[in-house]
């Protein structure tokens, strides 16, 4: 072996040893999930914990009149029952809501939807506080209730909100209507109404983005325990940002930020719900400061369901005008937003649509024009982001349905339409004509690889035969062909445009060294399964060369993590991620002033290799990290600090933009109405991957919940408010029987502004995946003139369009 | 409340308890015998992340009441180790097919998959996913699941592991 092969050879070895960015680690969490040794909040049991239960109101709309709380206290075990009456005196039977609004804890003088918080039970044991909920007698006196949000602003509504219905500027500006929450506008209205004016050819849709809901498996949760003597409070809960909760408890409480100490343990699942802060936090903290006990309280899946954040209810008339040779030349949107009794949905503070307006998606689009008009309505408060960042999933079903519908009256294929209108990957930095600046982006290679890849052509053809051998009544079955491309934007944010309640959302990385040379590191975000404690840990193997293997991630205790925003909106690997290689390139460069010092050459004469500073030239010198650690603490260069550490808090200079191009394949039988997935192809762009196997799973999940959304989820109302089939008897969660075959893909583009160019991959999935089955079930009808169909696309509702079509015998 | 006295195998251990006629079996496990592995996720008996293994049967112990499983033998996912503490077949292909997120849903599924591997040691993945149907799994869209029993139960069947056709 010549003596080259021999050095590649062991440089091999040393990186792979390092098990850094790029492979395919397995999961560090696992070892303990897979033995029932994860330790979730429910799983805490502490010395004289009661449990804390809640009386709801069975009405969507209705004045209080009386509440009977002595039944309930009178039965053995109960310890106490909180109603307003006892919250009000210490300001806390209302909390503010991320969006600017405030939200009752335990409702005061009306009830504004079913299974509102009236009462808090609290009992010695769980079975006894669901028993005393029944014992706290209410009376309600009927009021008419709002559940379709288009009639929220008529004149003669009933007035939801009589707590602010005289303050008529809200926190996003002036109010229409004492219904009204907001309107949120931004583009050119001039240029774009004179460009549909002008246009050869326009389209207008109601596309209806219902609502549905996030439902991880394990649902919210909390336990609370103060200790009186030292007047602090430690608070464990399912906390998606558990520093900012540790915050607004501070807040609202009046107890200092430092002695609060917010916990989130094992997370269950997120996607979303559990970013915001909910009735049952308060009431367990309450409680415990009130007793001096710690006190638990644990969601049911109905009260899950049908209480804590809801996701989209988004209704929005879009419209497109374009060149009749397809080049599109303008959007307008108008979306009524039904954000249910209070506005609580979790989206940074000056965005009360979110990021809606990122609504003309991979599309160079020259003028648009947003409207957002969000109103109260009888129903559970939220407007979470559901899988995706900041109403990201409604912007990109908006354009990539929209886009559909044009290429329709256009008689143009839609891959082509979608090809013609790409923002070349030259325009980037691309400026947006809604604001955003895109990072980078190569649409069209991305979008060629996956036509190729499913042979788009092929398809096409086949699905032409197919239609013929429907109308010659050969076959009952229908074949869609589902298309999207998607932008998303995540990763927020920068301070200028991105804060929380007025604290900016950064994130943070603090990376200890310690004498051996193995690592502790702790970060503001939190894991609720996306393997934090495993791809952190890759990136500063990577950075520092020293084994992920001898690296300990940290999330989630606000008193020994930095503080930082947590994870939603696909912000991890964008902002904290960002902030792990920064603080490691900090380390870094101390080491290489020890490593200079060690080896008694200038600091310029090391060049890094994989684990080890080397002098140039001289490979046979060199020293290893896990050297230079040793050194750090015990001999350092004269007049340095000891120890080898640092923390990064990150703001980042813009969003990242992770794009993709989906297919999917469906053949629909009229007669049931039941549409089978034949193939779903997804192409995914997040910039630098960091763990391909832990991306693919993330891919995985996130399609089988856009799957669901679009295939029959849904959170739906009855005309008396009444919330329909809040278990999951009826709220669809696809089993492994129902859910599709995935097949991934990618690209990679990374972003010009992130450390180590990577985008973030959790939501994408999903953003991508709900118009990409919709565009499937509609294109499978569209040669029947079936027009827009609305999701979600249940058998029922597929077997209603044949029916409406006159396809049934 | 008056209690009934009940005695129970729970991972090859003698248990016996006072337990309230209404007691669930999962918060018989989960508050009495500290054994928080099997998790509530939905009250309804939709999403199997309580299962548990009793009597040889799958068992959704939040449909089950503590007196229903006297005289009962229960393995729950902290008795599905290998005796010398290693991670069983099914544990190993759950960890290195990814086919597991949050790990909420994890022990219900690795235990579910316990006794279909038992019933059925060469399972078709049409197989797998129906035997798996009364398990929900919010994070991972089940197609890493499958692939962790197919590698199980090739491990199990000391046979190369391949993903199985329909």
């Amino acid at each position: 072996m010549n003596e080259q092969v021999k050095i590649d050879l062991d440089r091999a070895e040393r990186a792979e040893k390092l098990q850094g960015m790029g492979c395919k680690r397995k999961r560090v969490e696992d070892i303990r999930f897979t033995q029932g040794k994860g330790s979730y909040v429910d799983d805490l049991k502490l010395p004289g914990m009661v449990f804390g239960d809640f009386v709801r109101s069975p009405h969507a709309h209705a004045r209080i009149v009386s509440i009977d709380t002595s039944r309930a206290k009178a039965l053995p075990g109960v310890i106490a029952v909180l109603t307003a009456a006892d919250l009000k005196p210490l300001g806390l039977h209302y909390m503010p809501t991320l969006a600017g609004d405030v939200q009752a804890v335990l409702a005061e003088e009306k009830v504004l939807f079913q299974n509102q918080e009236v009462a808090f039970v609290i009992a010695e044991d769980r079975y006894i506080a669901s028993d005393a909920t029944e014992l706290v007698d209410v009376e309600y006196e009927a009021l008419p209730c709002i559940v379709d949000p288009f009639r929220s602003m008529l004149p003669d509504a009933p007035i939801l909100r009589e707590d602010i219905k005289d303050k008529m500027t809200g926190a996003h500006g002036p109010r229409k209507h004492p219904n009204h929450i907001f309107e949120w506008q931004i583009g050119d209205k001039q240029a774009t109404d004179d460009v549909f004016a002008k246009a050869d050819v326009t389209i207008k849709e109601m596309l209806v983005d219902h609502r549905t809901h996030p439902s991880p498996l394990e649902t919210c949760q909390s336990v609370a325990s103060f200790d009186k003597v030292k007047g602090e409070l430690t608070l464990w809960g399912t906390f998606q940002a558990p520093h900012v909760i540790r915050t607004v408890v501070s807040l609202i409480s009046g107890l200092p930020e430092h002695k609060i100490h917010v916990i989130a343990p094992d997370i269950g699942g997120g996607f979303g719900n559990k970013v915001g802060a909910y009735a049952g936090y308060v009431c367990s903290v309450v409680g415990s400061i009130v007793l001096g006990v710690p006190v638990k309280w644990v969601e049911d899946r109905m009260e899950n369901l049908s209480t804590t954040s809801f996701a989209r209810d988004y209704h929005m008339t879009t419209e497109l005008a374009a060149t009749k040779e397809g080049k599109i030349v303008g959007m307008r949107v108008h979306v009524l937003a039904d954000h249910g009794a209070f506005d609580a949905c979790a989206d940074p503070s000056k965005w009360p649509a979110g990021f809606m307006n990122i609504c003309t998606g991979s599309y160079d689009i020259p003028v648009a024009h947003l409207v957002v008009d969000g109103v109260y309505t009888n129903k559970a408060s939220g407007g979470v982001a559901y899988r995706c960042s900041f109403r990201v999933t409604e912007a990109v079903f908006a354009i990539e349905r929209a886009i559909e519908v044009l290429a329709q009256k256009l008689g143009m294929d839609s891959a082509e339409l979608r090809m013609k209108n790409f923002i070349r990957a030259e325009q980037f930095p691309y400026q947006s004509a809604l604001g955003w600046e895109y990072d980078s982006g190569n649409y069209h290679v991305a979008m060629q690889k996956a036509m190729d890849t499913i042979g788009y052509r092929q398809l096409r053809a086949e699905q032409a035969e197919k239609r013929e051998a429907f109308k010659r009544g050969e076959t009952r079955e229908l074949m869609g062909i589902g298309i999207s491309f998607f932008t998303e934007i995540v990763g927020a944010g920068p301070a200028k445009n991105c804060d929380i309640l007025g604290v900016a959302m950064f994130d943070s990385a603090e990376i200890r060294i310690h004498p051996t040379g193995s690592v502790i590191a702790r970060m503001g975000t939190k894991s609720q399964g996306q393997g934090h404690e495993t791809t952190y840990a890759q990136i500063i193997a990577t950075e520092l060369g020293i084994p992920a293997d001898d690296i300990m991630i940290e999330e989630g205790n606000t008193d020994t993590a930095p503080y930082g925003l947590g994870t939603y909106g696909s912000r991890s690997t964008p902002v904290a991620g960002a902030a792990t290689a920064v603080a490691a390139r900090k380390i870094k460069a101390k080491a290489q002033m020890i490593a200079a010092h060690m080896l008694e050459v200038h600091e310029g004469d090391l060049e890094w290799d994989i684990d080890r500073f080397r002098v140039k030239g001289l490979p046979e010198k060199f020293k290893t990290m896990k050297e230079i650690a040793w050194s750090a603490y015990n001999a350092p260069p004269p007049n340095m600090e000891p120890g080898l550490e640092a923390v990064n808090y990150y703001e980042p200079p813009n969003m990242t933009y992770p794009f993709g191009a989906y297919f999917c394949i469906m053949d629909i039988d009229v007669d049931t109405g039941v549409a089978k997935t034949r193939r779903f192809y997804a192409l995914d762009d997040c910039g630098t991957r960091i763990n391909p196997m832990i991306i693919e799973g993330q891919v995985h999940g996130g399609l089988t919940e856009a799957f669901a959304c679009a295939m029959g989820q849904e959170i739906r109302y009855d005309e008396m408010g009444n919330v329909m089939g809040a278990s999951f008897m009826d709220f669809f969660l696809p089993t492994a029987v129902e859910t599709p075959k995935w097949e991934t893909d990618f690209t990679v583009t990374p972003s010009p502004h992130h450390p180590i160019g990577a985008k973030g991959v959790g939501e994408s999935p999903h953003v991508g995946g709900v118009p990409c089955f919709s565009n499937a079930v509609n294109d499978a009808y569209a040669f029947l003139g079936a027009g827009n169909i609305q999701m979600p696309h249940d058998a029922w509702r597929l077997w209603k369009v044949g029916e409406r079509l006159g396809l049934h015998a | 409340m008056t209690k009934s006295h009940i005695k129970v195998t729970i991972n090859g251990k003698v248990v016996e308890a006072l337990v309230e006629p209404r007691t669930l079996l999962i918060h018989f496990l989960r508050e009495q015998q500290n054994l928080t592995g099997a998790h509530i996720g939905c009250d309804t008996g939709h999403c199997g992340a309580c299962t548990v293994d009793m009597d040889d049967m799958s068992v959704k112990s939040c449909m089950t009441f503590a007196v229903q499983a006297d005289g009962a033998s229960i393995t729950t996912i902290e008795g599905i180790a290998n005796a010398d503490g290693t991670l069983s077949a099914l544990q190993e292909g759950f960890r290195m097919m990814h086919g597991l997120q949050c790990g909420y849903c994890t022990p219900g599924m690795i235990v579910r998959a316990h006794r279909l591997l038992q019933e059925n040691p060469d399972p078709s993945e049409d197989e797998i996913r129906h035997g798996i149907a009364g398990n929900l799994c919010r994070c991972t869209g089940y197609v890493n699941i499958v692939r962790a029993i197919q590698y199980a139960a090739a491990k199990i069947n000391g046979t190369p592991f391949q993903e199985a056709a329909e």
